[in-house]
């Protein structure tokens, strides 16, 4: 993989700003949509929303904790950028160490920790249950995601993203490990706590985790979901889509378009799904996507031994 | 500086651990012995151990959220909501504890250091793996083994409900949990009897 200049680590923000942002907006275009309303004010509805947060005053509550409150909102956004680390575009990441794999992985889960500081730090129930959810579904989420971020890893035989990259030549990861690509855009729509997985932030708890969230709180908080949602679903294509492969067009434009698609689509199935129940969730995660997971790295794994 | 960073981070765990004996609140006891435990973590790869570094970071927080629950929740004042303090005795254990850092901290220092020979491996973690693990290694996986089989016999002996209380004689009913969403063993008390009379 080539030497990544110094203002990658600029541009990649700036990247991730518009992608979250078109993610946002064609969310909000779906939802003006569904509602009758028009699709100009759908579209704008997100800088509308966005100016209003910054002008809107902080909450204060009584008897909070606002250095874990302040600190877990903040962590949010700062996870999903500390894991965009290693997304490559094009053949070149801002970092590629030999462990990004695993490297990701950490960084993602800190918005476990992140939820569970920002619903606890105002101190109202609500927002505590919120983050206490959250806490409660994290390893039903996270143990499906591991082995499938395992297998990936296992068939290329490196925990390097650009080495998963360069073992798809002969053939995209997603056609022999289906289950695992899956479970892998199910778990990281999940630790985005993204619907059908807004159950911390649901609208039975009033906001849950952010309901005490105003102003650029929460606007960080909120935001900083978006951006860990698009950072976790654009790690799918350098894992399982073949990163920058295709025809014609040059790598880094394809690596765009593919997780424009992912993220495009992930949206847009999540407005065709309820709020998934968790309890059937962690059941259905526990009893189905786990074993069935595994059983998908037992095949990659034969396959990688008798190849 | 890799000094620089190696002496900030060494300087903050240490830092950050003792403060999980000044703080007063059980949510930021458990997130200051999180931090200790990261600056650890990063310490660890600035010695090159990338691996280990990144694993420690994901499994200390994830160990440390559960434990936030659990400390939250067994704390001796109602749900660990009001001020605490992490030990008693105050004077006593707070000068034998800082005595204790003293005295290893100083046997780090008088020590004779052996001159070093060689140079680092190209691939540090798996050096360190061989060098702790070796001939140990079938040792090690068949532990491994044993505990996860041991963890999963006393769960499966101590659980008071199996999966005829769950599906029914034949197996074939929608399961009966008394708290739905596990699957189907957590279960305490007259739980699995009121369940149980379903059918």
């Amino acid at each position: 993989m080539a030497d990544t200049p110094l203002w990658w680590a600029v541009f990649l923000p700036a990247v991730l700003r518009v992608f979250t942002f078109g993610a946002v907006a064609f969310d909000s275009l779906l939802a003006a949509r569904a509602a009758g309303a028009s699709a100009v004010g759908g579209l704008s509805a997100p800088l509308r929303e966005t100016a209003r947060l910054l002008v809107t005053q902080r909450r204060t509550t009584r008897s909070a904790d606002p250095v874990l409150w302040r600190a877990g909102v903040a962590l949010v956004p700062l996870a999903a950028l500390s894991a965009a680390l290693v997304l490559p575009l094009g053949g070149r990441a801002v970092a590629d160490p030999a462990v990004g794999i695993v490297w990701f992985n950490a960084m993602e889960i800190l918005a476990w920790a992140a939820v569970w500081m920002a619903g606890w730090g105002p101190n109202p129930a609500f927002s505590l249950v919120g983050g206490y959810r959250f806490v409660a579904q994290g390893l039903a989420y996270e143990l499906p995601r591991m082995f499938a971020l395992i297998t990936a890893a296992t068939a290329a035989g490196s925990l390097r993203v650009g080495g998963v990259v360069e073992a798809q030549s002969g053939g995209w990861f997603v056609v022999w490990m289906p289950v695992a690509f899956a479970v892998y855009l199910i778990s990281a729509v999940a630790m985005a706590f993204r619907p059908p997985f807004d159950a911390p932030v649901g609208r039975d708890l009033a906001g849950g985790a952010a309901a005490e969230l105003s102003g650029v709180d929460r606007l960080v908080f909120l935001g900083g979901r978006w951006v860990l949602f698009v950072v976790a679903a654009a790690l799918s294509v350098p894992l399982f889509l073949g990163g920058g492969a295709g025809p014609v067009l040059p790598p880094w434009l394809w690596t765009l378009v593919k997780t424009a698609v992912v993220v495009l689509s992930l949206v847009w199935l999540a407005r065709r799904f309820p709020t998934v129940r968790m309890d059937r969730f962690a059941e259905f995660s526990w009893v189905v996507l786990l074993p069935v997971v595994l059983a998908q790295a037992l095949l990659v794994s034969v396959l990688v031994l008798v190849r | 500086m890799e000094t620089v960073l190696c002496w900030v981070f060494g300087v903050l765990a240490v830092v950050s651990g003792f403060l999980v004996f000044r703080l007063d609140s059980m949510a930021r006891v458990t997130f200051a012995l999180l931090a200790s435990f990261l600056f650890v973590a990063f310490e660890v790869m600035s010695l090159g151990l990338n691996y280990l570094g990144a694993v420690l970071v994901l499994m200390m927080v994830m160990e440390m959220v559960i434990m936030a629950v659990f400390m939250i929740m067994y704390m001796m004042n109602p749900a660990g909501l009001m001020p605490m303090a992490m030990y008693h005795n105050k004077a006593a254990a707070m000068s034998i504890s800082v005595g204790t850092f003293v005295v290893l901290a100083a046997g780090v220092l008088l020590v004779d250091w052996p001159e070093r020979v060689g140079r680092p491996p190209a691939d540090p973690t798996g050096a360190l793996g061989r060098e702790l693990m070796g001939a140990q290694m079938p040792t090690m996986m068949t532990l491994g083994l044993v505990l996860f089989a041991t963890i999963l016999a006393t769960v499966t002996l101590s659980t008071r409900r199996g999966r005829y209380d769950r599906f029914g004689s034949g197996l074939r009913d929608r399961p009966a949990d008394p708290v739905p969403g596990g699957i189907g063993t957590a279960s305490t008390g007259a739980a699995g009897t009121e369940t149980g009379g379903r059918r």
